[in-house]
């Protein structure tokens, strides 16, 4: 597994620490997948701190990925995206990235909190 | 003037491919917003070049004088073509499964983009560019 997905009570954070390939980055979604359906989380936090590229298949993996997890019944926030990739994300056209988003990994915890809770009540 | 050439056959080769092209970008004296504008065109155009025309290679090449600083990118493959290119050229138009974003965006990106297709292949050039003070 090229990205570790760590357990943190019921929610799951995985880091993306290096410059992934299309392989590894369909890995990763399955992985993320399978871990949220198997520990029973109720959230996932990506942190994107490390890429210097999104790209268009990178930013389709994100959202299927966030797309399944919600209907597994669990929530993700994607954290840390660079200004230069968002700006990137931006002008490249349309909403590319349909994710939620937050600053850093704490405020992304944060806001995942915060949308399980919406989930829940 | 600068140049650097790179095959395109596997997935790792876009990789190396958008690092050179950053790397140029950087020491040409290129901001962070482009280089960064820079990889993903880079990323975009020679995915397609693999997963639609049979792989090829990818050109980079650069330089920066008393007036301006250029990097320009030329990736080419010996794929089928593209059958329509205003069609291909359009936001959300995919054969692939995919967003249909990538020769739309790269276009956005850079400064200049030209892109020719016929039954032998595929080619692609864009450009960015900045004044020197
Ligand atoms: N080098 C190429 N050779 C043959 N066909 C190509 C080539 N590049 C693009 N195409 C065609 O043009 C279409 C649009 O390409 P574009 O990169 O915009 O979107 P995509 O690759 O389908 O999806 P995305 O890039 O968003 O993941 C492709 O689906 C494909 O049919
Ligand atoms: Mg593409």
């Amino acid at each position: 597994m090229k990205v570790p997905i760590l357990k943190l009570g019921d929610i799951l954070l995985t880091s993306i620490q290096e410059d992934l390939t299309d392989q590894d980055a369909v890995d990763f979604q399955n992985d993320a997948l399978c871990k949220v359906r198997t520990s029973e989380v109720m959230g996932l936090v990506v942190d994107i701190t490390a890429l210097d590229v999104v790209d268009s298949f990178m930013a389709r993996v994100i959202n299927e990925t966030a797309n399944m997890v919600r209907l597994l019944g669990a929530e993700v926030v994607v954290c840390g995206m660079q200004p230069s990739v968002a700006l990137t994300l931006i002008e490249m056209g349309r909403e590319l990235l349909g994710v939620e988003t937050a600053l850093n990994l704490e405020l992304g915890v944060e806001k995942l909190r915060s949308l399980i809770e919406k989930r829940q009540s | 003037m600068m140049k650097e050439i790179i095959g395109l056959q596997q997935q790792t080769d876009i990789i190396q491919a958008r690092k050179i092209g950053r790397e140029m970008a950087k020491t040409l004296g290129f901001g962070s917003a482009d280089q960064t504008r820079l990889a993903t065109a880079i990323s975009e155009i020679t995915r397609n070049a693999i997963q639609y025309g049979r792989g090829g290679h990818c050109a980079i090449s650069g330089y920066s004088d008393r007036n301006e600083r250029k990097i320009s990118i030329s990736v080419e493959d010996r794929g089928p073509g593209i059958p329509d290119i205003d069609k291909a050229m359009e936001d959300g138009y995919t054969t692939g499964h995919g967003l249909g974003a990538g020769l739309p965006g790269a276009r956005r990106l850079m400064h200049e983009f030209h892109i020719e297709s016929g039954s032998g292949g595929t080619k692609v050039v864009m450009g960015m560019k900045q004044k020197n003070f």
